[in-house]
């Protein structure tokens, strides 16, 4: 009988070509007509460090990670207990061992799971240029039933720059390793794919968050590295300069940040992204961005924290210092991507909201959606671009008024280059023409108008995704919000009733949208992956939760998984 | 500095350049002549108002872009490098001057100043040095004598060598590099448009005394001289010339022929081009 989903881990050193195999056991699966989602651990080496690429398979979009691990092949088993935790399993999986690496570690053997002995090491070997990695391909790929044509597409397509003999030498990899498996009956077939209809995509969430930048009308980005937000700054350096834009490599993230906002004060939308210690290093020029109401984007790919923290794993515990890390009463924007794909559009969406507000928005990805690749269905095509309300009539002869207070907040600006709309933009606070100012009346009106403009926008339907009813109901926001919505609809499917809502504004929170969504609920699960909670407190700042409350809050790198939100909805239903 | 950014402009005067704003600086402050000679340089450019843009960060001398009538950008402390080099980097077409302390450039700036001057994006920095901060009511800057004992935060004196900004700017690879003294505001406002004119990133430091918290510099004005060479376009020649400066001397020390950075982007694709690489 086939299996719905699948999900495996590929396992081994640094050098052993893990995660060149994952991405094409997930192309070659795209190719046949599956959708799948693959997804890194490793350590913190640069090179030579325990690896493994996590890969689930299914007919059906996978947004988050499988319950427990179907199949594990481990190509050596070199410090894998450093991440065994991340590798649930059960006595149903399966694990496929080389021989000649020595015993599968207690830690992992300890689930019951099957052991199988491979001899990948002795395989590649007798094959000239043979590499260890095509081999276990090969067994995988055969094992859940992947059709040979589906990974000779990608062969070509991921090794082709390296040689003729390259090529070859991975197909008969693939064979050999495709051979040896052949007969095992594990029971691992997934379903044969469903006709694909409509145009899929392959993208990591950096690579959709940099797209999505670039939809929204970006040209200028100002780049410094950092984990595990560098693909984004490194997929939009080429691509910005392909559509008449510029990256520039800054000298930390204080010039990164400062750049933009001196970039966006020239009216050029712009863009950086960082992580938790770079987004730290930001806030005060954020605070500069809200305060002389210039547009500005960053997106924080968030990783374990606090301080260095957990660099390559993923956790969403940059929500309070998003949200709450500027001095002063600093009203900005904070949105997240609801999965990998929805990467795009968020950023795309808050470039606009950005642009449109005049004001700092932060977007929080987080490492598991970042640096994860999934197949997916190409999405709809968004209509949000940068857009910021200019001023006219500039050739009055009056002085212009830059911060002019307006009733909905937003005052319409000019950039350089308008004659007669000169004006000193300014971090100081300020009088309607933007002259510094320490008076009340000035600073009173400034204030009510920078809040005012972000209360008082109609965010329409995207501040929230919000799916099924009932009267129990799941409330989430980013990366959790895959795994909550597999446990919602294998519920549904049950014949439970359950509501999911999604947040993806999460500043401003809107009280009276959140309330409607919520509205004849009696309890609520709240899900994150913080150790503090601080998604639930957030919310219960602004918003009285109806009925009974539990929390589901875990810190990383554990994701959380469809189960983890399957057992703590089952305790209140 | 390219001849297409000069408009033709029904000629304004070094009043045209000054906004209605009374500045907060003390009477007798240097900065009011570097203020001059800044409107002054602008009009003999004849740079339009709206083209050009004032950038600063934190400090009595940064406050200067709401003074002027051009477009202005008052960011935070230590970072109007930054800011400026994004809006040169965006927006190409426009004349950019940033401003500021000793303290904003040298000790909280100090980083984007090294790195403003290896990357020599096209404009141009006017440090107004009065080796003390002004604001804070006078603390030791990176370039206060180590034993200047005035400050009531350091009242044994910073204890630590001051840095020399022109040193320091050729060090780090500044491509035109001049010193001037606010006591003659006609010299300081020549400088800037050499600055403006001269492709790359420029540095003019201006001695601008502090007359409240370090008045013995209203001594500067018997100080300063010439500096006796001609300006050369050699950083090497330059960098050994300085060694045997005393810190007051005045002049251009480097003009030189580094390509400023200014990379720029062609559109050849479309996003729909873009879109397609993503398709299975």
């Amino acid at each position: 009988m086939a299996v719905d989903s699948v999900t495996i881990a590929l396992v081994g050193s640094g050098g052993a070509g893990v995660m060149t195999a994952g991405q094409m056991l997930l192309d070659a699966a795209a190719q046949v007509g599956w959708y799948g989602l693959m997804s890194r651990s490793s350590g913190p080496q640069i090179r030579g460090g325990e690896a493994a690429a996590l890969v689930r398979l299914s007919p059906k979009p996978v947004e988050g990670p499988g319950d427990r691990f179907d199949l594990i092949i481990a190509f050596d088993w070199q410090n894998v207990e450093r991440f065994a935790a991340e590798l649930p399993m059960t006595a149903e999986s399966v694990i496929v061992t080389d021989p000649s690496q020595g015993d599968v570690p207690a830690v992992l053997a300890a689930s019951g799971a099957r052991i199988i002995e491979l001899p990948i090491k002795e395989l590649a070997g007798k094959i000239p240029g043979g590499r260890v990695n095509m081999v276990g391909l090969g067994a995988v790929a055969s094992i859940v039933g992947l059709p040979r044509a589906g990974v000779d597409a990608v062969i070509d397509k991921a090794l082709g720059k390296k040689g003729e003999g390259a090529v070859k030498a991975s197909a008969a990899g693939i064979d050999a390793g495709a051979k040896e498996v052949a007969g095992w009956g594990l029971g691992l077939e997934l379903t044969a794919p469903e006709a694909r209809t409509g145009i899929r995509w392959n993208i990591s969430g950096n690579e959709a968050a940099g797209f999505g930048a670039l939809k929204a009308g970006v040209k200028f980005c100002a780049a410094y590295p950092i984990t595990p937000a560098t693909e984004i700054l490194e997929w939009l350096a080429p691509n910005l300069a392909r559509t008449g834009g510029l990256l520039v490599q800054a000298e930390d993230e204080l010039a990164s940040i400062n750049m933009i906002v001196g970039a966006s004060f020239g009216g050029v939308p712009s863009i950086t992204a960082t992580a938790g210690p770079g987004l730290s290093l930001m806030t005060e020029a954020l605070g500069l961005a809200v305060a002389s109401e210039t547009p500005v984007v960053v997106v924080d790919v968030m990783r374990g924290g606090p301080s260095t923290g957990i660099p390559t794993k993923s956790e969403q515990s940059d929500l309070n210092i998003a949200v709450n890390g500027l001095h002063g009463d600093a009203p900005h924007l904070v949105v997240a991507p609801t999965s990998i794909a929805d990467c795009l559009f968020t950023t795309q969406w808050a470039v606009h909201l950005a642009e449109a507000l005049q004001t700092a928005c932060i977007v929080l990805s987080d490492q598991s959606m970042g640096q994860s690749r999934a197949v997916v269905d190409k999405p709809a095509d968004q209509p949000f671009k940068a857009q910021r309300l200019l001023a006219d009539g500039l050739d009055s002869g009056e002085l212009f008024k830059r911060y002019a207070v307006t009733g909905s907040g937003v005052s319409p600006t000019a950039i350089p280059g308008m004659p007669g709309g000169e004006h000193t933009a300014d971090g100081l606070e300020h009088s309607e023409r933007g002259l510094p100012s320490s008076q009340s009346s000035d600073h009173h009106k400034q204030l009510d108008k920078r809040l005012r403009k972000l209360v008082g926008h109609d965010y329409g339907i995207h501040w929230a995704d919000i799916e099924g009813d009932g009267d129990v109901a799941v409330l989430t926001w980013g990366s959790a919000t895959g795994p909550a919505r597999e446990a919602v609809a294998r519920l549904t499917a049950a014949g439970h009733k359950v509501r999911l809502v999604s947040l993806r504004l999460l500043s401003p929170v809107k009280p009276e949208l959140v309330a409607e969504a919520l509205k004849g609920v009696s309890r609520v699960l709240v899900v994150e992956q913080t150790h503090g909670a601080q998604f639930h407190k957030h919310i219960r700042a602004h918003v009285d939760l109806p009925g009974t409350v539990s929390v589901l809050s875990q810190p990383g790198p554990l994701p959380i998984r469809a189960r983890d939100v399957q057992q703590a909805l089952a305790s209140i239903l | 500095m390219d001849t297409h950014l000069v408009e033709e402009v029904a000629a304004l005067t070094p009043g045209d350049y000054k906004s209605d704003v009374k500045p907060i600086w003390c009477p007798g402050c240097g900065d009011y002549s570097v203020l001059a000679a800044v409107t002054r340089a602008l009009a003999n450019m004849g740079l339009a108002r709206h083209n050009t843009a004032v950038v600063s960060g934190i400090g009595c001398s940064s406050r200067i872009p709401a003074y002027t009538s051009c477009y202005g950008f008052h960011g935070v402390h230590g970072r109007s490098l930054a800011a400026a080099s994004g809006l040169k980097l965006a927006r190409p077409d426009l004349t950019v001057l940033v401003f500021g302390g000793d303290g904003d450039g040298f000790s909280i700036g100090g980083n984007h100043f090294l790195h403003a001057c290896r990357r020599n994006v096209d404009m141009t920095y006017v440090v107004m040095d009065n080796q003390v901060y002004g604001m804070t009511k006078g603390q030791a800057s990176p370039t206060t004598e180590a034993d200047w004992c005035e400050s009531k935060l350091t009242p044994e004196g910073p204890g630590v060598n001051p840095i020399q900004p022109v040193s320091l700017a050729l060090a780090c690879g500044a491509n035109f590099v001049a010193r001037g003294f606010s006591g003659d505001p006609n010299e300081v406002a020549r400088l800037i448009v050499e600055g403006v004119r001269h492709p790359g990133f420029s540095v003019i430091h201006v001695l601008s005394p502090c007359v409240t918290f370090r008045p013995e510099q209203r001594g500067w004005k018997s100080t300063v001289h010439p500096y006796g060479r001609q300006p050369t376009d050699d950083p090497n020649e330059a960098m050994r010339a300085v060694l045997e400066d005393d810190g007051f001397g005045l002049g251009i020390f480097l003009a030189g022929n580094r390509r400023p950075f200014a990379p720029a982007g062609t559109a050849v694709k479309t996003i729909q081009q873009i879109e397609e690489g993503f398709a299975v």
